[in-house]
């Protein structure tokens, strides 16, 4: 019981930290998926005099996925009724070249600008439409929401950052105290400090623990993907090994950080 | 005779406004047993924290064990302290080990051997009448059986000079009488320096000592 209520306000704190930053990873994952889904549904369609040149256009923006040349045979087809067939093959032929290009990733609005100069800077393309309004406004709500999230998790931070600040007083007074009874009975400062390296570990690993639990347990539930679902893509809520990882590497430094605080803090009662 | 502690010139203070040792000069011989008494506030506590090298002498000098303690590096200090078996007046015992870890303290700092330290705490733990106690915290203790362990623990490591403040300050008469014999055996058996500070010597006390008394800043011998 002792035991647990020592480790309790360090594990507190860590799980605090793991899960903001945890938060972050999601939202930051969301967002790239939100991106790519996105890219996927957006594209420009260019009209053209000529037949382009897909590999010079490619290698000059590097921003494009793919070109392809949309068949003008649906114009035709409203206009044709009364029209010889030759009449029809000569139109074809001087009708302009219409291309969609699709993207390798969902722009910024600035992205599109560029592209859309550099596309009309060609001699023989006479159009670009870019349906920069739409892109536009969906882009806004993306960073909106991306800033929101990273606002909610950086003053999440910050509060836990204040209450271990807080705390630190407190672990430094408690540890004080039993580094100085060490030193009066001869302990070498390693000796004084081991202890309090290896307390801040087991507390590291344990915070870790629960926020692996924590994640496993809401990445279970099916109301989170539901939401994601609902927005059409698929987030990855907590990876058991790599995200464990670098929760545990991080608890592990922010304790090993704390440690040091704590013991260049420490100081001999007279 | 070995000396075990030489003071000379020595003064002791927190700040140089107020000395609380004045220019004190004396000398205790190694396997002896001292008292020191003296008023409330008159310097005991003070004088043994310069014995244990937590207050530096403000004046002259102290060499206690061999070691110069004024200006005395940290390495020298804790080699020293190693050898020394303190009782704190505040007992000074680690809230969060239980009471075995505490009396383990000293013999895990000089890295006996496990099986040694087990066999240690348990006989202290036997004659300081705790045993029953063994895996309690210190605040589940009353004031004379944490007095007790921090008895047990300043003996646990066999130390060349016993630093006792006020050791049986808490202790009902038969509890005391136990702290007196642990204290006279491991004088007269282990040849251990006894350096105790109390405001009552026992009449009982079996043993050759010498009784210092602190007043005024000054340290005179009684006889
Ligand atoms: N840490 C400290 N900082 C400043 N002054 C101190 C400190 N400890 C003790 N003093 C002062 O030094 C003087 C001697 O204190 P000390 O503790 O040595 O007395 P004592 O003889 O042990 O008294 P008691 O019998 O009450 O334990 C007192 O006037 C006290 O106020
Ligand atoms: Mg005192």
């Amino acid at each position: 019981m002792k035991s647990i209520k020592n480790h309790l306000s360090l594990v507190i704190a860590l799980v605090s930290i793991l899960f903001s930053v945890q938060v972050l990873l999601i939202s930051e994952r969301s967002i790239s998926a939100y991106k790519e889904k996105l890219a996927h549904d957006y594209s420009l369609v260019v009209v053209a005099q000529k037949k382009l040149n897909y590999s010079d256009i490619m290698k000059e923006n590097s921003i494009i996925a793919t070109i392809t040349q949309l068949s003008p045979d649906n114009v035709i087809a409203r206009l044709h009724t009364g029209m010889s067939a030759k009449n029809v093959a000569l139109l074809k032929l001087t009708l302009p070249k219409f291309y969609n290009i699709k993207l390798k990733y969902y722009p910024s609005s600035s992205e599109i600008k560029i592209l859309t100069k550099k596309l009309l800077r060609k001699p023989f393309i006479t159009k670009v439409e870019n349906f920069s309004n739409t892109h536009d406004l969906t882009y806004k709500l993306l960073l909106l929401f991306k800033k929101v999230i990273t606002i909610f998790s950086v003053s999440m931070l910050i509060v836990t950052m204040l209450l271990i600040f807080k705390e630190l007083k407190i672990w430094q007074f408690k540890h004080n105290e039993r580094m100085n009874i060490m030193g009066l009975f001869g302990a070498p400062l390693w000796m004084r400090s081991a202890i309090l390296f290896r307390l801040s570990i087991v507390d590291a690993i344990i915070a870790s623990f629960v926020s692996f639990i924590l994640f496993t347990l809401i990445a279970s539930d099916d109301w989170i993907h539901e939401q994601f679902d609902s927005i059409g893509i698929t987030v990855k809520i907590f990876d058991p090994f790599s995200d464990l990882m670098i929760l545990t590497a991080l608890a592990i430094v922010v304790s090993i950080v704390l440690s040091l605080l704590i013991i260049l803090g420490h100081k001999e009662e007279v | 005779m070995d000396k075990v502690i030489i003071a000379d010139n020595l003064s002791l203070a927190y700040s140089d406004d107020e000395t609380i040792i004045n220019k004190v000069k004396f000398s205790i011989d190694s396997g002896s047993f001292v008292f020191i008494t003296g008023a409330s506030g008159s310097g005991k506590s003070t004088l043994l924290k310069s014995l244990y090298g937590a207050l530096n002498p403000q004046e002259g000098s102290l060499v206690v064990g061999g070691v110069e303690l004024k200006g005395v590096s940290n390495a020298k200090l804790n080699f020293l302290r190693k050898h020394i078996g303190i009782v704190f007046q505040d007992y000074k015992l680690v809230k969060e080990w239980t009471i075995e870890k505490n009396i383990m303290l000293p013999l895990l700092i000089n890295g006996y051997e496990k099986g040694v330290t087990q066999n240690q705490v348990d006989s202290l733990l036997k004659h300081v009448r705790l045993k029953h106690q063994a895996g309690k915290y210190p605040q589940e203790l009353s004031g004379g059986e944490q007095q007790r362990v921090a008895m047990a623990r300043a003996l646990s490591h066999n130390p060349i000079l016993i630093l006792a403040d006020e050791p049986t300050g808490n202790l009902d008469d038969y509890s005391a009488e136990l702290i007196w014999n642990l204290l006279v055996g491991a004088n007269e058996q282990l040849k251990t320096t006894v350096i105790v500070v109390t405001h009552h010597i026992p009449e009982t006390i079996k043993v050759d000592y010498k009784h210092y008394h602190i007043e005024f800043g000054r340290i005179n011998e009684v006889n």
